[in-house]
């Protein structure tokens, strides 16, 4: 039969499933075929912090959402115009987030009596009239699997497990999408097992096929590239990004980058890439603990490496007494805190914001370090070069402040001309400083930078001591004086405050908006694209992104001034709010959400309208 | 590597222009000069030693020496020198630490390095007390001690720092005293030498809050009846006249006291440090009684085992052989590596 092609400009799609079904495999191969045909894309994996939680259980399901469109977008959207739901529990979990009209593709196999009690069904949903505002396509997908592999030597667990690459086959019809890539993905993932490679291609190609000779699939949906700027492009998640900036940081310093980390959710995925480049010098130790982690990077900062730590808000809280050793001390060293939903173990799959007072204040002493902030998965990577940009040129940890939602979220990444990349390149001090041509003099500062000189083990002629306690000016011997101390609390602060960081931005393409809204980190897209929104509706709204959080930007507070009200979305309780109203003495809106997931550009649409309207 | 050159350096060299600030009578200077006077012996520039310590009386010690050296935080020296040394394989690290640093807020960073074999020289200054927080029971002081913090007598048993270290399989550990110069610069040498953790405790007194701790181990009218001083290939004997030895009972598990007198020669336990069962050497750590009557000092145990940052740098230097591109050109690699697409 002849299939109907339809055009479409963007399209939202979410798979979703039990954590044992492997929908974050198939959105990521979903997401890559996309990247390859040109869309622009946002995706939003969300799953349980259980690594496999019961079957078919409401807190066991996992889901990945992929926005992709022809033309460029900020976020991963807010509403699914398809879910693949590969049980009840799937169904269930996300039917609320579903707009009226969408499609809903369910795996029919798995609506057992059993596994509809599970989560509460009394009838099947597929059997009464509740799914009437949607279109349900039911399709036997782990019964077809199996069928069409009964020629194929693999059992029939791996027969059944195959069901998400024939999925997969039938979402990549539906939407015209390359497939090249997937097949060879396959062929890489199982190199091992060569009868689970033809499985999988087949159950891919049975997904496929299905598409094109069902009744039930009458269209077929093309989405035409986005117009994006020209070169060589790939898909990255945050932490990938981010990794890769500190492999490219080592490279552009020309020092050898050790990494110190202990296992912890979201932020283990950057030691895991980075153990893997070990020919970059990159030297990763998986330490006893989060403490032992910090400290052993502090050790092989002092050393000259460029020492990181990478962890999540519990684990920053732990290394804070050794971060505060790092500011006395004077030394580079970057922390990475993939922020999660806390208080205490909270929701570790979850993202939220709510680190960035720890990050400004949460030492103990006058210990002011740098933060910043990525606004995007690839921003990730440069927001790492930032970071150690910073620490190296100023001797003085930053804390790199991610989250879940950049961490594991994905995009387009333009790959950068790596001779573009800053110069990181520093001096190690190699001869006495002090007037008389012999003493060495460690704390005696760059005019310019108020750093200190960075005299490493080896060098001889500089042997000095350095520790905890309060240090002389200049000489850094062991200082009582009240004089010195007060002296010496006001450099600290002043070394952090005076480092130069460009000017914040402001987009007010209109002109003459009386409103701003200013973020700081993971918010930028869903911020950026309420905005357009109500910019299409002829309303007219500035958006500021903040990415220096300590020091800010010398013009922020003139930009502040500029507008008649501020709002801050945050996904906290107004921790950055605080911060403005306390420096700049702007009465801002503070607007906030903590329920572990990224706001949606609607419900900040509505909010920010609602300001305007007031204004 | 070339052949070393001798560097003249004296025990002047080491000093640094510091104030010594510990009490007068402190076991600590006698261990500073020690040391000052032996690091010359290793023939290992300055520039390339390094010495890390905690907090605590013990830990002010990087202060005095005219070396590298950093004075952290409590408990933390392991780590921190754990980072120093597998980045720079070219220093020579030294930990400083106390009963209370290394054996209580620093346990879990002690035991680490010691089972990754990390290349330092661990010196634990054990005084059995807190000193520079003036006088609270450590987890070396014995059951029972009346200190500020425990009026009526602390209830908890203490650590064994040896057997402790043991237990973790450190691959090497000995033990020595304050007092005893030439035998606590034996000891210092072959930790030196030895390639991978070193632990060595060194019985140290606080005149001010635990004096006298290790007094029967220096009265010249006990301590040959108290010390045992082991030496590699030897027969263990102690006491005048050698009139006590060690034996290993059969059908036991452990190590025990005997008169020489009334076992045959050939029962008398020969030691040897490098035997690989760490059960050996734990043995001997258990012999001291309550009263510190058959102590042993000296090397216990001194194995082979390939140090963490031996391991590691060949890793990379394995990873690193493999490399024709310059940083760049392989960084260019690296990010358009995975799946790309072109637009143009």
């Amino acid at each position: 039969m002849t299939k109907q092609i339809r055009q479409l400009d963007r399209v939202v799609i979410r798979f979703a499933g039990d954590s044992g079904d492997g929908m974050q495999l198939t959105g990521d191969r979903f997401t890559s075929e996309t990247a390859q045909l040109g869309n622009d894309i946002s995706t939003l994996p969300n799953f349980p912090a259980e690594i496999r939680a019961p079957a078919g259980t409401l807190p066991g399901v996992s889901s990945f959402q992929v926005h992709f469109a022809d033309y460029d977008i900020l976020t991963p959207g807010d509403a699914p115009n398809v879910l693949v739901a590969m049980n009840p529990a799937a169904l269930k979990a996300n039917l609320a987030d579903l707009p009226r009209g969408a499609d809903i593709i369910v795996n029919t196999d798995e609506f057992t009596k059993r596994n509809l009690a599970k989560v509460g069904y009394q009838t099947s949903p597929l059997d009464d009239d509740s799914l009437a505002g949607y279109v349900v396509h039911p399709v036997a997908l782990t019964s077809m699997t199996v069928g069409a592999l009964a020629a194929h030597q693999v059992s029939k667990k791996d027969a059944e497990r195959s069901k998400n690459m024939f999925a997969l086959g039938l979402l990549s019809w539906m939407y015209s999408r390359p497939y090249e890539s997937t097949l060879r993905f396959l062929e890489r993932k199982f190199a091992a097992r060569p009868e689970l490679v033809a499985a999988n291609v087949a159950a891919f190609k049975a997904g496929w096929n299905f598409g094109e000779t069902t009744e039930d699939f009458a269209v077929r949906y093309e989405v035409k590239p986005a117009r994006m700027q020209p070169g060589t492009y790939r898909n990255i998640t945050g932490n990938a990004a981010l990794s890769l900036g500190l492999v490219a940081a080592g490279v552009r310093s020309g020092l050898p980058v050790f990494l110190g980390a202990y296992p912890i959710t979201p932020a283990s995925d950057i030691l895991h890439e980075l153990s893997k480049h070990k020919r970059f010098g990159v030297l990763t130790m998986q330490a006893e603990d989060e403490i032992a982690a910090v400290g052993a990077a502090l050790g092989a900062s002092y050393g000259g490496s460029l020492g990181v730590t990478t962890t999540s808000g519990p684990g920053v809280a732990l290394k804070s007494e050794t971060i505060s050793l790092a500011v006395a001390l004077e030394l580079p060293l970057v922390i990475v805190d993939v922020q999660r939903a806390g208080p205490s173990t909270g929701m570790p799959t979850k993202t939220e914001q709510a680190d960035l007072n720890m990050a400004l204040y949460g030492r103990h002493g006058e210990a002011p370090v740098a933060v910043i902030a990525p606004r995007s998965p690839s921003d990730c990577f440069f927001a790492a070069l930032e970071a150690a940009r910073i620490a190296l040129t100023y001797r003085t940890p930053v804390i790199l402040l991610s989250d879940n939602y950049v961490a594991n979220g994905s995009e387009p990444w333009l790959l950068p001309d790596v001779e573009s990349l800053p110069d990181l390149r520093v001096e190690f001090a190699t001869r006495p400083n002090g007037d008389d041509g012999t003493t060495f003099l460690p704390y005696l500062r760059d005019p310019e930078t108020l750093a200190r000189p960075w005299a490493i083990p080896g060098t001889a002629g500089l042997e000095h001591r350095i520790g905890g306690l309060e240090k002389a000016d200049k000489t850094g011997d062991i200082s009582y004086d009240p004089a010195n101390h007060d002296f010496m609390v006001r450099t600290r602060a002043a070394r952090i405050e005076t480092i130069p960081v460009p000017d914040i931005e402001v987009e007010d393409p209109d002109g003459d908006a009386r409103v701003l809204v200013l973020g700081w980190g993971s918010t930028y897209g869903p911020i950026g694209a309420a905005c357009r929104g109500l910019r299409q509706r002829g309303l007219s709204i500035a958006q500021a992104h903040l990415r220096h959080l300590a020091p800010m930007p010398a013009n922020l507070a003139e930009v502040l001034r500029s507008y008649d009200r501020v709002v801050i979305p945050e996904m906290n309780l107004g921790q950055l709010a605080h911060v403005i109203r306390a420096r700049y003495l702007v009465d801002a809106i503070s607007y906030n959400q903590v329920r572990g997931l990224p706001f949606t550009a609607a419900e900040l649409e509505t909010t920010l309208e609602e300001v305007l309207k007031n204004v | 590597m070339s052949e070393p050159v001798a560097l003249k350096l004296t025990a002047k060299d080491f000093k640094s222009d510091q104030e010594v600030r510990w009490c007068p009578g402190c076991g600590d200077y006698a261990i500073l000069a020690a040391i000052q006077q032996f690091m010359p012996e290793l023939n290992i520039p300055r520039e390339r030693t390094v010495f890390v310590s905690g907090i605590g009386c013990s830990s002010r010690f990087p202060y005095y020496m005219n070396t590298y050296g950093m004075h952290s935080i409590h408990g933390r020296a392991p780590a921190i020198a754990t980072g120093l040394s597998v980045s720079r394989p070219d220093l020579s690290v030294w930990v400083v630490t106390g009963d209370g640093d290394a054996l209580s807020i620093g346990g879990n960073h002690l035991i680490h390095a010691l089972r990754r074999n990390v290349n330092l020289k661990i010196l634990l200054f054990n005084n059995r007390i807190y000193g520079l927080t003036k006088g609270q029971y450590s987890p070396t002081s014995e059951v029972g001690k009346i200190t500020k913090s425990t009026p009526v007598g602390s209830a908890d048993a203490p650590f064994n720092p040896l057997s402790l270290a043991l237990g973790a399989e450190a691959s090497f550990v000995g033990r020595t005293i304050d007092s005893d110069r030439k035998h606590l610069q034996s000891v210092l040498r072959a930790a030196a030498e030895h390639e991978g953790s070193a632990f060595v405790e060194i019985y140290q007194n606080c005149n001010i809050f635990n004096d006298g701790a290790f007094d029967q181990l220096k009265d010249p009218s006990t301590r040959d009846d108290y010390l045992i001083r082991l030496e590699h290939g030897q027969p263990i004997t102690f006491g005048a006249d050698g009139r006590f030895c060690v034996v290993h009972p059969p059908g036991g598990f452990g190590l025990e006291v005997r008169e020489t007198s009334s076992v045959r020669p050939e029962e008398i336990v020969v030691h040897d440090a490098t035997v690989a069962d760490p059960a050996y050497a734990f043995a001997l750590s258990r012999l001291p009684g309550l009263d510190l009557r058959n102590t042993p000092i000296g090397v216990f145990r001194s194995v082979d085992r390939p140090s963490y940052d031996s391991v590691v740098q060949s890793q990379l230097a394995a990873a690193r052989a493999e490399v024709s591109e310059t940083p760049e050109q392989q960084l260019a690699g690296l990010l358009g590596s995975g799946d790309t697409w072109t637009i143009v």
